[in-house]
């Protein structure tokens, strides 16, 4: 079942990052092995003489996949503007993933900053995925500034929590059952992937997970798994919880039962 | 003229961002522009002329999460 980001049908609900790999060669058989349609791309300072940019966007030209610039590090609503204006010259494309950092030590977002930058980004025809909490009102006002997708975290920003507020993205999701839902950011394992897809997200977006892994491929093998599993599971409808044992074998014709076992 | 390419002071001969581009060795890179905070469009390279005490920006694509 597809997806739909803005204007574009999307099968996969990994979103993969390009960082951290320990090599191009690897980070292009992780985004295969993972099956991701979409990869998040960045803007740096680059040298006339090593022009190292170069060498990585023909490798992802080759992966053929959709790319997701962000403004990651931009810390104020005007860096990220100019970040998000030169990467849809660069990159061509409306998307961007839209990172206003508000505090270093958990790399949180700037969700006042956000809020402006995705209005004025939102105006001049960009299509915004913002990388926000799992506030119900700042995603109330994002929406409200034309964000038609909203990418709540999991745990800060290569940490490998996983979901630290399960409640709070569980309620994001009741309160927003018709906008698609990605958690980015904190996730570790493909058990923490699968748990957001059984809140019924609609993707997860990830890169120090796979890249930092021992195998990185393996691994997004393993992540491609999960995500695929935790959807299938949420459209299956899974059961409630509930306190005290219920018997899946049935109790009638139970042999040697008699009064004693009520 | 002196100006601030990339976070460094430098000095440059070039009058307009597509000479500047050409006297650091860009050539064809896949690159954008930014002149003090501001996009400075692919296309308005030639026209952009350079001032004293410019801010610069040049960026590639790079990896990211």
């Amino acid at each position: 079942m597809t997806i739909k980001f803005y204007d574009d049908e999307i099968s996969s609900r990994l979103l993969i990052g390009t960082a951290l790999y320990p090599s191009p060669a690897i980070m292009l058989e992780a985004i295969k092995a993972s099956k991701a349609e979409i990869v998040t791309v960045s803007l740096r300072r680059e040298s006339g003489t090593e022009q190292a940019g170069q060498n990585f966007w023909s490798f992802i030209k080759d992966s053929g996949a959709k790319v997701l610039p962000n403004t990651a590090g931009c810390k104020s609503v005007k860096e990220a503007v100019t970040t998000a204006h030169m990467a849809r010259e660069i990159f061509e494309t409306p998307w961007v993933k839209l990172e206003v950092i508000g505090e270093d030590d958990s790399l949180q977002p700037d969700v006042f900053g956000l809020v402006e930058a995705a209005r004025i980004l939102s105006e001049d025809g960009f299509q915004v995925f913002p990388y926000t909490t799992e506030d119900l009102v700042v995603a109330e006002k994002l929406i409200s500034a034309g964000c038609e997708i909203l990418m709540p975290w999991g745990a800060p920003i290569g940490s490998g929590r996983g979901l630290n507020n399960i409640y709070g993205l569980r309620s994001l999701r009741a309160h927003f059952p018709n906008i698609p839902l990605i958690v980015d950011a904190g996730i570790g394992l493909p058990s923490h992937a699968a748990a957001a897809m059984e809140l019924g997200y609609d993707a997860v977006l990830l890169n120090t997970a796979v890249a930092k892994a021992g195998d990185p491929v393996l691994m997004a093998k393993a992540f491609a798994l999960a995500i695929e599993s935790g959807l299938q599971c949420y459209q299956a409808d899974p059961i409630e919880k509930r306190d005290m044992a219920a018997p899946s074998t049935p109790v009638a014709g139970l042999p040697f039962w008699n009064q004693d076992h009520a | 003229m002196n100006i601030l390419l990339n976070g460094q002071e430098m000095t440059t001969q070039a009058t307009s961002l597509s000479e500047l581009l050409e006297e650091q060795g860009y050539g064809t890179a896949k690159v954008a522009t930014a002149v003090n905070g501001t996009l400075a469009p692919a296309s308005m390279r030639h026209e952009h002329k350079i001032t004293d005490g410019d801010q610069i920006e040049i960026v590639a694509p790079m990896q990211g999460g």
